[in-house]
Order: C-alpha cells, then structure tokens, then sequence
C-alpha cells in the first residue's frame, strides 16, 4: 500500500530492494517468527483498528474536527478552575517557537556537537527556573509535579536511610496517590500532619509530635486544594533540620515572584508543576514536572533525571554545552541508576523557558499580581453573597475555598448552562471537605467583568 | 555539503538590557483601586527580585530560532538512533494535537461534557488492544519507563494478592535490555538477574532455565530485541515463565520492528508498554514528553479479582445503560496514579491521528517498509570490513540492526564515537552508539519507514568513506566534528567538581565565592 508518509512504500523502489536483499516475497523476512504467532494480512486488516482502512488527510481532518466539537469548550476565561493544572494566557510567540521542527522532532541531545541549540534552550530552562527557585540546581524536567514528588521522596530515602515521611492533611490527592505508587515498594510511610481548619496553615505542634526518625518533611506551597500560602513554611524548614531530616517543597512558579522563596526557606528538595508557564491544559498532560536541589554533592548525586551544563569545546574556543553526571542514570547504571526515567518534558521545559524569556521580570511579576488580585477581589466579591469566602483565613494565592449553602456539585453544574466552567466540588476529590466546599480559581485571564459575569450569575441563582 | 549554523548566540542573561517584555499590566489598577495595595504577610514576602532577564518580544524570537538553527530533528534529515524509531512526525497530526479546543479542556471537566474526547481516547484503547492483542489498556503513563514501572507495580500486586510477594522478589532481564528495565525493575522494589545472550541473538535459554526459582516474579523482554533480532523460542519462554507463576512483560520500544506482523498478546505476553513517541509518531521534543500506555492480558488473579482490575491509572469506559463514556479511576486492587490525571493527552490525540489515518493496511506497510529498510541496509554494508554484524549470522533483523565498529577500531584505533562524528559531519544524526553493551563499538542503527531508499545508500556510502579515511590516516576522524556548530566538547570541564555548571545562577555564585566545588 503506498503511502505519503512512507517513501520505500512506492511499488518499484519497494521490489528493487526487496530483490536486491534476495528475497521474493516481504514475508521472508519473518521467517524467524513462529508460525502460530505471524497474524493473517486478512485478519490484521478486519482488526478494530482506525476506521478499518487507511483515510486521506481530508476525511481524518473531519473526523477530528468532529471528535473536538463534540465537547463542551469553555473559553479560558470563563474557566474558573484550578487543582493543579490552571488556564492561563498562552503568548502567540510561545507556541510559535516550541513548535519549530529542529526541536519538536529531535530526540534527546546524545550527539551535542549537533545539538547546541536544544542543549542551551534546556540549560537556559534549568537557569531560569533556578532564579525563580533561588535553587542552585535544577534537573532537565520530570514528568509532572505529581512524579516529581515521588521521586523527591525516593530521592530523600536514599540520602539518609530513614523511612517516615511528613505530608499536610490538605496534600493535592493526586499527588498523594502518586506518591503512594512510587513510595509503596519502598517502605517508606507517608504520615499526614494536621492543618487548622480555620487558617489552613499546617499545626506546628502536630509537626512536632510526629518528627522523630523523620526522612523528610513535605509542605505543599501554595497548598493547590485551598490556595493557602503557609506562614509556617520557615517552622517547618527548621523542625526538619533540627531533626536532620530533609525539607522539600511543592511550588508554584509563580507564587514565587511574590512570596518568599525554596532557597530562602533552606528547602533540601524544591518539586513544582510548570504547567502555569505557557503550557496548555490538555485534559491533563503533557505538563511539567520541576525539579531542584540544593548545591551539595551528594544530593546531587542522588538526583533523578537528566542533568544539562556548561562547559567549553576541547580547544577551549567557544562555549558548549551537554548533559552531565550521567553516571546517575539508567542508560549506565540500570538497577543501581537514581530513577528509570529518560524520556521526560524537555519541550514542555523549553516552552517554559521561551515563556519565561518572553515575560522577562516585570512580566512575570505582572502575572503574580495579576493572579492575586483576582483571587482575592473574586472572594470578596463571593463573600458579600453571604456566603463563607474564603472558607479558610490564611494568606492564599489564586485559588481558595468557599463554603456554599447548598451541594456545590449543583451549583457548578448549573453555571455550565451559562458558558462558565465553575470551580472542583472538592468533595470528589479529598476526604476532609463538605459537599458544599467548592474550590475555585482565578488567574490573570480573568478580567474584572469576567469576574462580575460569574458573581452576577452566582446571585442569580440564589 | 553541510554545514550547520553557528550563531555563537549569547545567554539569554547575557541579552537582558531592561528592556519591556510582555507584560499584562492593563488592569491590575481597577481591583487596586478596590482592594489597596498587595498585602502578604511580611514573614512570607520574597526578598530579592529574581534574576530573570528582561528582553523585548523580538529579540526573544530571534534568540530561540537562532538556537533551533543549532539543532537538529528528524525535520532536518534522518535520525538513525536505534531503538528511538524516530520516524516522520506528521504536520496532520500536529496541526491536530495543537487545536486550541483541545489545549483548554481542564483535567477536571465534568466527564458528560466531554464525550467527543472520551469516546476517542476510548476508542484508541481499543485500537492498541487490537494492535498488541491485549484486553485492556490504560492510556496514562507519561513515557515508556513509566509504563513499566506502571507493569512491574502490577506484578508486585499481583503477586501480593496471591499473598506470594515475600518470595516473589527477582525480575529476570536479558542483557541486551534497555536501561530502563533493570531501572523499572528496582524502582518497583525488585531484585534483577541478567540473562545472557547466545550466538543467534536469542536470550541465552539455559542459562534462563537456571536463573528460574521460585523468587521468580516475571520476566520483561523486548521483542525483537535491541538487537534487532526476534526471540525465536517466545512460546517456550512464555510456558515456562508462567509455570512459575511469574508474569511476561513486554517492553514495547521496538513494536516497529512487528507491527502488523505479530502481536505480544499472541505470544504469551502479560503486559505490554507502547512508546507513542516511537511506533506511533508523536515527536520526541528533544528529550520528551512521550505516552507510554500499559496493555494487558486479562487473567484471574484470585477469587473474583480479575487482573485488569490491578491497572494503573484511569481507564475510559462505555456506561451501556447511560449512553455516556466515563472514566473509571483506579480501585483498591491498583497501585494508584503514576502521574497527575488522565495522561498526556496531546500525544495521545496525536497517535490516535496517525492510526486512524493509516489504518490497520498503512500500519502494516510501516513495519513492513521498517524491516525492509534495515536489511536493505545490511546488504549493503556486507562487503564492508570495517564493520561487522555481531550475532544473529545469517538472520535477518527486524526494525535495527547494531553493527559493530570493533573491526575498524583493531585496525586503526577509530571507534565508534569517531564515525558518528564523522557521521555527523556529512549531515546525518549518529546511531544510537555503545548500546547494547554486549556489543563492542556498537552503533545500532533504526531507518524507521520514513527514510528514502537514497538516504540510506548515501548513509551506507558513508561509513564506509568513513572506513577508507580512517585506514588512510587514523588521526583524522578524531578531530571530528568540523562542520557542526562546537566541535568535540570537553566533558571533563563539564563534570569537574569545580567547573560543573548546571545554571546559570550556580556559574554567577561560584563566580563571586559564594559556592566552592560541588564535592
Ligand atoms: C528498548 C527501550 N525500552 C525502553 C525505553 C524507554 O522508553 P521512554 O524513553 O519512553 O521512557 C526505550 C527508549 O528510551 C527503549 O529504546
């Protein structure tokens, strides 16, 4: 069957090779395949697969068009969710850039001689992210936040050979899970600390009572299923190294234009989600898994993923750049390798560089402010409603909780009538909620009348 | 002749002049005006601005299309990394997987409201399950390691529902594997055992047969193997292991080298990972992000616990009564979520793209073409003494073949890493180099479907071009690369404790004394 896609598919060239490898027939090159195994061409071709025969570009370009039109798509800024993956304005020059060929379809930069423009966009990345962080060194991209900590968890095993890990009550409960996967061969035990149920900040004291024989303590910064930023995040960086135990830290990027940051905090460990720098939804992936450590040699060592750095030609001439400490990874190492990842989110990681670069300083701070304002405009604006906004009384950033007067469920699903995608019932998703609670988010998509559209239709409703 | 370009392009840091990048300033004053100043707590402020660069909207563009100009996918020419099948990633798919409708579907949007995108993604679980000849799959994993990883967490369950998972503690793997299996194997608490491989290229079968016990818990293989090369006593293999009652993982990396030819579920495999990045078109951006599915065979585990009902992560199913496509989220018999929702669903659209363009008649002809274009490839490299083809003699290879420079390195001291810079050089990307590790000077080499007849003549030709030079004057293949955009890198400086520089801001403090060497 000739194809576009498939050069040697063309008739003639496929029979001159096949002639001058000296076989007759496609199939004599299988002739080391069992017999019971090969798969019929007829039964093959009745198999449920596609549309049971090839389509033209026309016919699958409808059929997709359908596929897309068949959902309900909420303009991003009648989208007032968050939950660990936020719609946000996307620059034209963003994806313009991620998509340029050279990058899109190359593979990992084995050859770097030939690769120095990918290998410096994810250098750059690992730069930016670490100013934002104010971590000295941060790894080439994980999967998503959610992997990340898992691995940030194998990782502070592995460095002290303890076994009880602290987690907040109010951890993202797909991280959680995540986590549970990662950690559960492992013997590790993941104990959750309490969180005041008027403030949401973590209870200091809990911490205290449970931080004996400690591994690591994890805080979640904000928290994503109540938009608190915790004031006891530098408490708690103390109690875990007074317990000689490592602290690590769950960010958002974009929180840290405005609030105190993983290095300041003396975090050993610092994950994130970077899905917030320009990346799409995408009903869940591909997003952006940050990693970060502190510069010392044996945390480093213990690192997961692929790690880009600087150096120079042999002769010293220009600058270059390649992927290091190698010897960490599964390509060398195998069983005894830090982690099994390879392939990561290297075009989700230079998409947020190109995002960062592109915002520069002001910008991103612009957006922080942005998402500050919005959140906390939208819940007073909630509150003179009547009703409890924001639910917890603690500094949040973005999202936060709001006690409804009826099944939250209803009220977000009456508000898809109107165009509008109204926050989580977080009910469906962590064990300590009331089916009232809903979560919701803002962010610098929405501009004020986005705002005052949605109180107006939530008033309506009452 | 090719010469790629050097730009000699600066940092990004080093652009940084204060100039205005994209800002959305406009309204902040309107709720400033209501709400006063930004007010967070003192204790929780950021101290110091980031060092971020400032740089306007044009000069952004030019920085990272001069850098892309600086590297090279397989839009630029063939990239014969073996193992990577690293085929044509078609601009349907991408202009496809990029629609906006797509991009602002949130994870959590109510299910009813999205079932043009389930009944899809539903669908290309059937698809896959039809292609592996499994029962189920789960479209989540974010990559093919995370897709064993999902598979050995499934084996551990399995073997912790049959109450077995104390003794069950040893993961059979052949030599010729991919990193990444022995790496799945331990990230899944398991101990490995390596198995040999014989002349012909197969796993070492009594040297398997021994390696058996009862701490057996399964056995992962690639199929063909990186070797290119099919296991011909599978159905053997597959008795045996199950005999122990351990499972039989499929590392599905090298399905190119099959596709519509002969399926894992056929051959007795438990579990199969697909990289969606390799066998099904979805670009590998420079390193990621990929889709790595799980498809399984379903079975009975004990009582009325089927194994599907151990997969990780979420699986899209039909509610008949409902009319309605749902997700059905992992149970209590799972080990959980390997990543956040559902999964890498652009990738996912794509592949769906690419299969319901191809059909099950295009899918065949792409691994047919795939074969035809490896053994091509070897006939053409027969008559070279430079290079030989180590196991496997006479057999012929499926989606790779690994060729080994040993012969020429004995002769002239020229390795394998030489001839992929001089590869490099004439405009081809090198093979995959040093892997596996049971050949010496290794250079495996995967055309995929995508590459013309001519590229791969032109290839050939010049390795061997590369042979003569190298016969003629040893010393000149090791100044390669020339016509790249460095020259060879220097990788000591790279990984010395006090030159290591993995930011730019660690490069800046060590710079100003405030970080020693990193020892
Ligand atoms: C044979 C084989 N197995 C497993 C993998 C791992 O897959 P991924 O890179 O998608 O994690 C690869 C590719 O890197 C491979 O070539």
């Amino acid at each position: 069957m000739e194809h576009e896609w498939i050069p040697n598919s063309n008739e003639q060239v496929k029979k001159s090779m096949l002639d001058y490898i000296g076989v007759k027939d496609v199939l004599d090159l299988y002739n080391d395949i069992p017999k019971q195994v090969l798969i019929d061409e007829e039964k093959w071709n009745n198999l449920d697969i596609g549309k049971k025969k090839p389509l033209d570009q026309i016919e699958v370009e409808k059929i997709m068009d359908n596929i897309l039109n068949n959902n309900k798509i909420f303009d991003e800024s009648k989208q007032f969710i968050g939950g660990g993956a936020w719609p946000h304005y996307v620059p034209a020059a963003v994806q313009y850039l991620a998509e340029r060929g050279e990058i899109l379809t190359a593979y990992t930069p084995y050859q770097p001689e030939i690769s120095q423009g990918l290998l410096q966009m994810l250098f750059e990345y690992q730069s930016l992210i670490s100013d934002i962080l104010e971590m000295d060194v941060v790894n080439a991209s994980m999967y998503d936040m959610a992997s990340a900590l898992g691995e940030a968890f194998l990782m502070s095993k592995r460095i002290n050979d303890k076994s009880k890990i602290l987690i907040p009550e109010t951890i993202n409960p797909f991280h959680l899970s995540v986590a549970k996967s990662y950690t559960s061969p492992h013997e590790i035990s993941l104990i959750s600390y309490k969180v005041d149920p008027n403030t949401g900040y973590s209870d200091i004291e809990d911490i205290k009572s449970k931080a004996d024989d400690l591994s690591a303590i994890y805080l979640e910064y904000p928290y994503q299923y109540t938009g608190i930023v915790d004031i006891n995040a530098k408490a708690i960086s103390e109690i875990a190294h007074e317990k000689n135990a490592l602290f690590i830290m769950g960010v958002n990027p974009l929180s840290l234009m405005l609030y105190k940051t993983p290095g300041e905090l003396n975090a050993d460990i610092a994950i994130g989600e970077g899905q917030p720098l320009g990346l799409g939804l995408n009903f869940g992936g591909p997003y952006l898994g940050i990693f970060a450590t502190k510069w010392n040699a044996e945390y480093v060592k213990q690192m997961p993923g692929r790690l880009i750095g600087m150096t120079t030609s042999i002769d010293g001439s220009s600058k270059a750049f390649a992927m290091i400490l190698q010897t960490r990874e599964q390509h060398i190492r195998r069983s005894k390798a830090t982690s099994n990842i390879t392939t990561n989110s290297s075009l989700s990681a230079i998409t947020a560089a190109i995002y960062i670069s592109l915002l520069g300083r002001k910008g991103l701070k612009d957006v922080a402010e942005s998402i500050w304002y919005r959140s906390h405009y939208a819940a007073k604006q909630i509150k003179s409603l009547g009703f409890k906004s924001p639910l917890f009384d603690g500094e949040f950033f973005g999202d936060f909780v709001v006690e409804f007067n009826e099944d939250f469920e209803k009220i977000r699903n009456k508000l898809i009538d109107f165009g509008i995608l109204f926050g989580i019932p977080l009910i469906q998703y962590v064990p300590w909620a009331k089916n009232s609670w809903g979560l919701l988010s803002f962010t610098e998509v929405h501009s004020k009348s986005d705002i005052d559209f949605v109180i107006d239709k939530l008033k309506s409703l009452r | 002749m090719f010469k790629q370009a050097n730009w000699n392009e600066p940092l990004i840091y080093e652009l940084s002049n204060g100039r205005e990048g994209i800002r959305f300033k406009g309204n902040n004053e309107e709720f400033k005006q209501i709400l006063g100043d930004i007010s967070i707590p003192q204790s929780l402020k950021r101290e110091k601005e980031p060092e971020l660069p400032e740089v306007s909207e044009i000069e952004v563009v030019r920085h990272f299309t001069r850098l892309s100009e600086m590297a090279y996918g397989v839009d630029s020419g063939p990239v014969p990394l073996g193992s990577c099948t690293m085929k044509y990633n078609p601009k349907l798919s991408l202009k496809i997987a990029t629609d906006k409708r797509l991009a602002f579907i949130h994870p959590l949007q109510p299910e009813s409201t999205l079932q043009g995108l389930l009944k899809a993604l539903y669908e290309l679980q059937n698809w896959l399950a039809s292609i592996t000849g499994m029962d189920y799959c789960t479209l989540h994993p974010a990559a093919g390691a995370q897709g064993e990883l999902s598979g050995v967490l499934m084996i551990r369950k399995y073997h912790e529902i049959k109450g077995n998972i104390n003794l069950k503690d040893e993961i059979i793997i052949p030599d010729s594997a991919h990193g990444t299996n022995p790496a799945s194997a331990a990230m899944g608490g398991f101990k490995t055992i390596e198995i040999p491989t014989d002349e012909s290229g197969n796993m070492d079968y009594d040297a398997f047969l021994s390696s058996l016990s009862e701490r057996t818990a399964g056995l992962m293989l690639t199929n063909p193997s990186t070797l290119g090369l099919f296991e011909e006593r599978i159905l053997d293999v597959a008795k045996i292991i199950h005999e122990k009652d351990g499972l039989l993982y499929y590392d599905g990396a090298n399905l190119n080298g099959i596709l519509g030819k002969a399926r894992p579920g056929d051959m007795g495999f438990d579990m199969a990972h697909l990289n969606l990045h390799k066998t099904f078109s979805t670009p590998h951006g420079g390193g990621g992000p990929g889709a790595g599915p799980l498809c399984i065979k379903d079975r009975l585990v004990k009582d009325d616990i089927m194994f599907h009902d151990l997969l990780p992560g979420p699986i899209v199913i039909y509610d008949e009564k409902e009319k309605l496509y749902k997700i059905k989220w992992p149970g209590k018999y799972s080990p959980g979520l390997l990543k956040s929702f559902f999964g890498n669903v652009q990738q996912l659209i794509w592949a769906y793209t690419y299969i319901l363009t191809l059909g099950p008649q295009g899918l065949k002809e792409a691994g047919e073409i795939a074969v035809i274009n490896t053994n091509y490839f070897i006939k053409l490299m027969e008559d070279s003494k430079g290079y030989s083809l180590p196991y496997g003699n006479g057999r012929f290879r499926k989606h790779e073949v690994v060729l080994s420079a040993e012969p020429l390195h004995e002769e002239t001291g020229v390795t394998a890493e030489d001839v992929s810079k001089g590869l490099l050089d004439s405009g081809f990307y090198a093979p995959t180099i040093y892997f596996p590790l049971i050949v010496k000077e290794a250079l495996m080499i995967e055309f995929t479907e995508s590459e013309t007849k001519e590229n791969i003549e032109r290839f050939a030709n010049r390795l061997k071009e590369i042979e003569e030079i190298a016969k003629k004057n040893p010393n000149e293949p090791k100044q390669w690369p020339i016509n790249t955009t460095v020259r060879r890198i220097d990788m000591v400086k790279a990984n010395h404790p006090k030159t290591i520089t993995p930011t730019y801001r660690a490069g800046i403090l060590r710079q100003k004394g405030i970080l020693g060497p990193l020892r």
